[in-house]
């Protein structure tokens, strides 16, 4: 909870909130009915074409249940949910791309900015994470530069690939717009670019979760849900290295 | 303050919320809003794609090795047997229905029309693909002998074939995909006769679509004003069993 005379700011508008929760709720839908769907044929190939006799470059068990919508297999279900949810999330996502790059969200908060992206600037910015010294004070109301990474990644490829490779797999959408498939090489390997995509946002999901219980979950959890965020105090044996920071 | 997420929290956790939606999914209404989601996806391909767009044709060096059958391997059943040890020549497909010249047509006839081929992508609602040549009749032609009416919205397409010896196996198409020009009945699968394994004599290709749509064993295909009240009254096997999409071009 806030401690008196922290600072507290302004942090993440309504629309980076709303689209942040409707993201979660359409992500685990999307990932847990995308297995259900995988399970159907647990094998992944590259190429045009790919089916029992063909090469599989991954072969898998089934998931449990316990990772997939509906709990007990069923091709149909899964594919209703995740029909249903893909244009949320596909068409959620396109309005907040538009609102971050025309809105300024990207300019203030996401591009990077000069020195940022220097070997010198990065490798701090790792160092400090390993070593779990997270920003305090001023230096805590803007994204580091490793965070902006990640977040550039997600949003402006992993999930953007995750919607083309998806759309490549609809044969009605294939006739119409052929290059679908061919920015892939091929329907079988967007889908197999499809599930690597997923991974890689679950591998995101986990740093993500990571980093916000160590960064204290319920001044994060709450900034996101209110927007209001109070700026982590220097610690008494911090206080040089926060003013580096500066 | 930390929280500890252990693998058997996350486990619970995730059960729980998955336990959740399969009881959202258990409710009438819910799963009826859940499967608008075809509508959806018809209404935005059809809206904004062109209606008439051809799916993509490969180079023979491009097929599959080897082309799965999926589905059906052989339909067995006696009648079946009896026009295969024929070599089908006894076989007819019958166009009925909304026609105003009923048509019953055998396979050196169907032979004897002008013919498509098209090296096309096979994608199986499973997720698997399989590129193979057919060879066949385009549709268009032959409703338009048949006198097709105007006011039949559905093609029926019957099927030789007792799925799993639960039901006939049938599909059907709306006009707009009846008509394209690659909608073709195949009598021939990599320049040689069409194996039982994939429909022999005669099979649906409807290329913008899923493989359960792809009918094979036909043996009639009936011009409808409505599905309601064809077997299950959703449109084709799996949608009136397992609740398929109708609309299997997503």
């Amino acid at each position: 909870m806030a401690r008196n005379g922290d600072p507290i700011v302004y942090r993440h508008r309504f629309a980076t909130r709303l689209w942040h929760w409707v993201n979660v709720i359409c992500l685990y839908v999307l990932f847990t009915s995308g297995l259900g769907i995988f399970n159907a044929h647990p094998r992944l190939y590259w190429g045009q074409y790919g089916a029992n006799y063909d090469h599989a470059w991954l072969v898998l068990p089934r998931w449990p249940g316990w990772l997939t919508l509906p709990e007990s297999y069923s091709l149909a279900m899964s594919r209703h949910w995740h029909l249903f949810t893909a244009p949320i999330f596909a068409f959620a996502l396109l309005l907040y791309m538009l609102w971050s790059v025309f809105g300024g969200h990207f300019r203030r908060d996401l591009a990077f900015r000069k020195g940022e992206l220097a070997p010198s600037h990065i490798w701090q910015d790792i160092k400090d994470h390993a070593r779990l010294k997270f920003p305090t004070g001023q230096a805590a109301a803007r994204y580091n530069v490793l965070q902006k990474g990640a977040y550039n990644k997600l949003l402006f490829l992993l999930l953007p690939v995750l919607i083309l490779t998806g759309l490549a797999m609809s044969p009605g959408m294939d006739a119409a717009w052929p290059w679908l498939t061919q920015i892939w090489g091929g329907r079988q390997s967007a889908r197999s670019i499809h599930f690597i995509a997923a991974w890689a946002t679950v591998a995101f999901f986990l740093a993500h979760i990571i980093m916000v219980v160590l960064a204290g979950p319920l001044n994060e959890v709450r900034s996101m849900l209110t927007g209001w965020y109070r700026l982590p105090r220097a610690r008494r044996n911090e206080v040089e290295a926060s003013g580096e920071n500066q | 303050m930390s929280f500890i997420l252990s693998r058997r929290s996350i486990i619970l956790g995730g059960t729980a919320l998955l336990a959740g939606c399969d009881k959202l999914a258990a409710n009438k209404s819910f799963r009826e809003t859940l499967f608008t989601a075809e509508n959806f996806h018809r209404w935005a391909q059809r809206a904004i794609t062109n209606r008439e767009a051809l799916a993509q044709e490969y180079r023979p060096d491009q097929r599959s090795w080897k082309f799965r059958a999926n589905g059906t391997r052989n339909p067995d059943s006696e009648a079946y047997k009896a026009l295969w040890r024929e070599d089908f020549v006894n076989w007819r497909l019958k166009i009925d229905g909304m026609v105003s010249r009923p048509l019953s047509l055998s396979l050196a006839q169907l032979r004897q029309m002008p013919a498509r081929e098209q090296i096309t992508r096979h994608d199986c609602v499973e997720g698997w693909s399989a590129i193979g040549k057919w060879r066949g009749a385009p549709l268009k032609p032959i409703l338009e002998a048949a006198g097709l009416s105007t006011n039949a919205r559905y093609l029926v397409f019957h099927c030789a074939d007792i799925y799993g010896g639960i039901a006939p196996y049938y599909e059907s198409l709306d006009m707009i995909d009846a008509l394209h020009p690659q909608t073709i009945l195949a009598y021939a699968l990599n320049d040689r006769p069409l194996p039982v394994a994939n429909g022999a004599p005669l099979r649906l290709r409807v290329e913008r679509q899923l493989g359960y749509k792809h009918a094979k064993y036909l043996m009639r295909i009936e011009a409808v004003s409505s599905l309601a009240g064809i077997y299950g009254g959703r449109g084709g096997f799996w949608e009136d069993r397992a609740d398929y999409d109708w609309y299997a071009g997503i």
